[in-house]
């Protein structure tokens, strides 16, 4: 079909958002990260002995933990059946006999997905980034503001993910089993894979290949761009130490992540056909 | 026929080793109402959804006006098709009004005609009702309210009348008798052919994926030669002189219950069987003749070897 109109992709996008917004999904999904991010800010450095508000770098450092396992998960579980329920349900069929192309359908989709979970990361975030201002300061609120903003971008790469994996899978059953996969793989494997791939080569991996693989990963490029403005909270990362400086450019993980945004949603548009 | 809207020639749809339509040729005239019945799997619906462009063709081509159905222009074309689909599915969570409001953005119609559309489909009352909350007759309206939005030209209806009550069916023919008047074509599928026999311009009888016989509902009685249905009322006590005349002309078996015989007559002995009735006088006091009905019809045809 001929050239893109952006006002179909639009209308599926202002569907998709109100829906979200109308079954309180955002509203629900902001309180989770206002509350757990005022908690892990509050009591992140319990283990150490100490709590309440502390310097800026500690309680991004806390919250890159709990954006890891939670911000995939949610994304995940947001987009999985984006189009596979509408295959299931039958209402693809008349979708598609609107004057709307495939690829306006999947935009529009992610789109309206992406703005309820910005809408949630922002305000969940948000309010607590407040909060953070109050105590700790404008400064402090410039670092917090690159953490949302990544926290952000982690959640379009699943997202993505997600849009690809409810094109791919024949039905939702199957979707939200690879969806799950994949969250286990990403979040709690992946790494654990690399470091046993370490230690089994003895140290004889190059290292120079390792941010390669680390840059496989949506959330370790999530992690190196919070942790690596941070000298303090290098510290706490062991995966710090192979990753060399000039990898760490923050335009550059930002350009990764965006690749992550874009190559599953590639793949979706392709499969789609 | 008039222009011809709908062409498709040498169509054909495989799904791995099954051929689901096999070389399908067909054109439809602008403003007809054409008619596919079929058995179920006959391919009428896979047949429905290459008309759309949901689905490619393996091979062949289908042109709506003019336009490759797959084709760069065939957005424009899809403007002008509203489609009824046969498993309907619409969204839960939005009421009557807020559906069409969508579908209507999709299609660049103005949101202010969706009320009217409402009333004319029966649903005015029920527009701020969520979906969830409709009855399957009630969403099947809604389904045929949002076919016909912004007025298309064409209409694509597959089992429009499914879930829908005598008054509701009524209604729906009523409406789109309307449509035709207006020039409007529509091609439907429906498995109750007594709804479709008096009002299809022409139909297609869908067989194992091929079109196994095409033409008005007369053209295929009387290709199909099936007997007349009679049904004859005679004087008490005269039941032997009407079979004398049914012996003399071959005609039987007849059943007889309450001074009414039932009995089938070939179409070629219809007009001496009357004439013979007619001389019997008083004996006959009434004779109805029913034409094969459409299901008769279908039955016929499956009962060839394709």
């Amino acid at each position: 079909m001929s050239g893109i109109e952006f006002g179909q992709i639009g209308v599926i996008a202002g569907k998709e958002f109100r829906d979200r917004l109308r079954n309180r999904w955002v509203l629900a999904v902001a309180t989770v990260f206002t509350i757990f991010a005022l908690v892990i800010a509050y009591f992140g450095a319990a283990q150490q002995g100490a709590v309440g508000w502390r310097n800026i770098d500690v309680t991004i450092a806390s919250l890159v933990s709990l954006v890891i396992y939670l911000v995939p998960l949610i994304a995940l579980i947001l987009g999985y059946d984006a189009i596979v329920a509408e295959r299931e349900r039958g209402s693809l069929d008349l979708l598609l006999s609107m004057p709307i192309t495939r690829f306006e359908i999947l935009l529009g989709k992610f789109t309206g997905l992406a703005g309820a979970l910005g809408v949630a990361t922002i305000a969940g975030f948000g309010l607590a980034g407040l909060l953070l201002f109050y105590q700790l300061g404008s400064a402090a609120l410039f670092h917090y503001g690159g953490f949302v903003l990544s926290a952000f971008l982690l959640s379009l790469c699943f997202l993505s993910l997600a849009v690809m994996v409810s094109v791919l899978a024949e039905d939702r059953m199957r979707a939200s089993g690879i969806a799950i996969a994949l969250w286990f793989f990403y979040v709690l494997v992946y790494d654990l894979l690399l470091l046993g791939l370490l230690v089994v080569s003895e140290g004889k991996l190059n290292l120079n290949f390792f941010p390669v693989l680390l840059m496989l990963n949506p959330t370790d490029i999530f992690r190196i761009l919070n942790i690596f403005g941070f000298e303090d909270v290098q510290r706490l990362y062991g995966l710090a130490t192979v990753f060399p400086e000039t990898l760490a450019n923050p335009w550059l993980l930002g350009s990764a992540m965006v690749f992550w945004i874009i190559a599953p949603l590639g793949v979706a548009t392709w499969r789609f056909k | 026929m008039t222009d011809k809207l709908i062409e498709i020639r040498g169509v054909k749809k495989r799904y791995g080793a099954v051929d689901a339509v096999n070389g399908v040729d067909l054109t439809i005239g602008a403003g007809e109402l054409f008619g596919l019945i079929g058995h179920n799997g006959a391919g009428k619906t896979t047949l429905f959804k290459m008309m759309l462009g949901l689905l490619p063709a393996s091979a062949g081509e289908i042109r709506i006006g003019g336009q490759a159905v797959r084709g760069a222009a065939f957005r424009e074309v899809r403007r002008s098709i509203g489609y009824l689909p046969e498993s309907l599915a619409l969204y839960d969570n939005l009421s009557g009004l807020e559906t069409l409001h969508f579908f209507a953005r999709l299609k660049g119609v103005a949101r202010n005609t969706c009320p009217a559309l409402l009333e004319r489909v029966g649903l005015a009352g029920a527009a701020g009702l969520r979906v969830r909350n409709y009855s399957k007759g009630m969403r099947q309206r809604l389904g045929f309210a949002q076919a016909l939005l912004g007025s298309p030209r064409l209409l694509f209806l597959d089992e429009p009348t499914n879930g829908l009550d005598p008054q509701g069916i009524l209604e729906f023919y009523r409406i789109l008798a309307e449509l035709r008047q207006g020039g409007v074509t529509i091609v439907l599928t429906s498995h109750i052919l007594a709804e479709i026999q008096q009002r299809v311009d022409r139909l297609a009888l869908m067989r194992d994926g091929r079109i196994q016989a095409l033409g008005t509902v007369q053209s295929l009685r009387q290709a199909q030669d099936l007997p007349l249905a009679l049904r004859v009322s005679f004087r008490p006590g005269d039941e032997g002189i009407l079979h004398k005349v049914l012996a003399t002309l071959g005609l039987g078996p007849v059943e007889t219950l309450d001074g009414v015989a039932r009995f089938h007559c070939s179409r070629q002995k219809k007009m001496a069987l009357l004439a013979a009735l007619t001389a019997a006088g008083p004996s006959i006091r009434d004779i109805d003749v029913h034409e094969p009905s459409l299901e008769d019809v279908f039955l016929g045809y499956a009962e060839q070897t394709p």
